[in-house]
């Protein structure tokens, strides 16, 4: 009887999971074998190896990486001075606080400030270094994206931090340890697993950014995520769409795996 | 196990409530299902007082959705989970939709001030006998630039933009067949070529273009062209008509080697829940003053002949918006390409695309 009642409370869970997760990525793999006629075929697999769609994702993963890479060196040293903060919860909440706006919004806001003749370009008149083109660079395509991902990057982090033993830190101090030696050998070991969930919430979705490779980077950096929405909503070749989209959940998956966590039995 | 009855039931009671209250909502407003009006449209592509008048007029309720491309459009139609009464598409969508089967024919006798449209408008080769469309704007592709920007510098064919000179000055419309077209009449080919050899002259010619390309941007062209962040913009007709009302240094060409020449047309999509409404809503549209007052507004180009005489005589005469037969006669009405070619522009485009500086 218990473990019916148990079995029945699952229901709501199961049906969800196989409802908005199982049957999307099975919807997924089966569009992928069909061309733009509706025949069965492989033809979309090869044409993912073609230099076209090779090239798109090793410069969706370069990017993808520059971000990760960017939030994380902006990220770090946030959580750890918001740990040392005497009111780290306002704080930590004021840095959250922009991702509750939309996305969009954000981007648009971007699209202003580094306009021409946008904020970013007066200071840098105003500086003496004189205008330039920031608006569909690379350098605005990362900054929006790191802009964007940095609270996702934050937050593991400072838990992590903010959970740290600091009788760990102590015991580093008294045992000649200087601070460098005790960040290297104690304090980031420890955080290693908040640092791994944070780059993999920034990787994967960067990994598929699309919207801001159109506002921010003028279509000059192109993505996964971009083939994809042209597949879908322009080409209607959905089989296409879909075997890139195989791919971007093999790549996701795999970086799961090499980020996933290992519990380890300290404290 | 009783828990889980009691709060599944209190969430069934919930929703049932909500769907109540949202019911006796939409009647206390007019919206019940005998009464209401679902247009399927543009973005910014109508003068919103109309459609307050239209309301006032007819008692029906409007109510009013937006879509940025023919093809999310039609995708939101076939799927049919909302019965829209009239929808927008442009020529090449609507002769996609008629062998798609998805379209009402349109009663003419419902619609007396049909006899408006000037007949250069009417019987056109996606549609013959308007059995299925009604002409609501049309308009070209065409060159918008700013005069601020470029100096003397005149433009006048789609080859003046690959003048070194104009490096990193241009902004283009995201759309495959624009770009693309762009591509192939500037190689003097036609728009709808469908010469795989000739497509790929044209993709490689416009790689050459890379240098001069600052970006290749959606909608927020507009905003874009209007803060002089460019010297150069390929654009609807209707944008840069728009953008010209509100600026001086903004100068629209129609390339010589010719261009697109589109058309949207009024259908009535088979899910419509209301044709009568629709029908009123075409005849109130094409009312000449109707029409007048929406091309002041919407910047595009009025098939309505009479409603020419309500408008600013500066704006008709205006050649560039206005092109006579003549200039009309070197542009060209996109065809259906057919899936499997559509997808090859578009791979083509892609390619495009990623050919870095």
């Amino acid at each position: 009887m218990r473990t019916n009642s148990r079995n029945f409370y699952l229901i709501p869970y199961v049906l969800w999971i196989a409802l908005f997760v199982v049957t999307p990525l099975l919807l997924v793999l089966y569009y992928s074998f069909f061309d733009i006629e509706g025949h069965f075929t492989l033809e979309n697999y090869r044409k993912f190896f073609t230099p076209v769609y090779l090239k798109m994702t090793l410069s969706s993963f370069w990017y993808a990486f520059l971000i990760t890479l960017f939030s994380l060196l902006i990220a770090y040293p946030t959580a750890y001075l918001l740990t040392k903060t005497k009111h780290k919860q306002l704080w930590l909440l004021l840095i959250i606080l922009p991702s509750w706006i939309n996305l969009l919004l954000k981007a648009y806001a971007f699209l202003g400030i580094f306009g021409t003749y946008g904020a970013a370009n007066s200071f840098l008149e105003a500086l003496g270094i004189g205008g330039r083109q920031i608006l569909f660079t690379d350098f605005s395509f990362i900054f929006v994206s790191v802009y964007i991902f940095l609270p996702f990057m934050i937050l593991p982090i400072f838990n992590s931090l903010d959970e740290l033993n600091p009788t760990l830190l102590d015991a580093s101090n008294d045992l000649g340890g200087s601070s460098w030696v005790t960040f290297k050998r104690v304090i980031f070991p420890l955080t290693l697993d908040g640092v791994k969930a944070g780059c993999q919430i920034v990787f994967i979705p960067a990994l598929s950014l699309f919207m801001l490779t159109r506002l921010i980077a003028g279509n000059r950096v192109i993505t996964l995520g971009t083939a994809i929405e042209q597949h879908f909503l322009v080409t209607q070749d959905w089989g296409m769409g879909s075997t890139i989209a195989v791919f971007l959940i093999i790549a996701m998956v795999f970086i799961m795996v090499l980020t996933g966590r290992r519990k380890r039995g300290i404290l | 196990m009783k828990k889980l009855i009691q709060a599944l039931a209190a969430v069934l009671i919930v929703s049932f409530a909500l769907l109540y209250i949202v019911s006796g909502l939409n009647s206390s407003q007019g919206y019940t299902s005998g009464n209401t009006l679902t247009i399927f449209n543009w973005g910014d592509y109508i003068d919103a007082d109309l459609v307050k008048k239209f309301e006032q007029e007819t008692g029906i309720k409007v109510i009013y959705e937006t879509f940025d491309s023919n093809e999310a459009m039609m995708t939101k139609i076939e799927q049919g989970g909302t019965a829209y009464d009239i929808a927008v598409p442009s020529e090449y969508a609507i002769e996609k939709m008629k062998e798609e089967d998805l379209l009402l024919p349109v009663d003419h006798s419902k619609i007396p001030n049909l006899k408006y449209i000037d007949q250069r408008f009417m019987d056109l080769p996606f549609d013959p006998g308007n059995e299925y469309s009604i002409p609501y704007f049309w308009g070209t592709v065409g060159i918008l630039y700013n005069t601020d920007i470029l100096g003397d510098k005149k433009i006048t064919s789609w080859n003046d933009l690959w003048d070194p000179e104009l490096k990193n000055q241009i902004l283009l419309i995201d759309g495959a067949r624009e770009v693309m077209g762009m591509g192939l009449n500037s190689l003097h080919y036609s728009l709808n070529d469908k010469n795989k050899d000739h497509l790929t002259e044209a993709k490689e010619k416009l790689d050459g273009l890379t240098p001069n390309i600052k970006a290749i941007v959606g909608d927020e062209i507009r905003m874009l062209m209007e803060n002089d962040e460019a010297g150069i913009g390929v654009v609807w007709s209707g944008t840069a008509q728009e953008l010209m009302w509100e600026k001086d240094n903004l100068e629209y060409v129609v390339p010589e080697e010719g261009s697109n020449l589109w058309f949207d047309n009024m259908v009535i999509p088979k899910t419509a829940k209301n044709p009568e409404a629709a029908h009123q809503f075409m005849n109130f549209i094409l009312d000449p003053e109707n029409a007048a007052q929406n091309t002041e507004y919407v910047g595009y180009s009025t098939p309505n002949k009479e409603a020419l005489k309500y408008m600013d005589e500066e704006t008709t005469t205006d050649e560039r918006f206005y092109p006579d037969e003549e200039l009309t006669a070197r542009l060209e009405v996109y065809e259906n390409l057919g899936k499997k070619m559509l997808a090859y522009y578009n791979e083509l485009y892609l390619e495009f695309k990623m050919h870095k500086k």
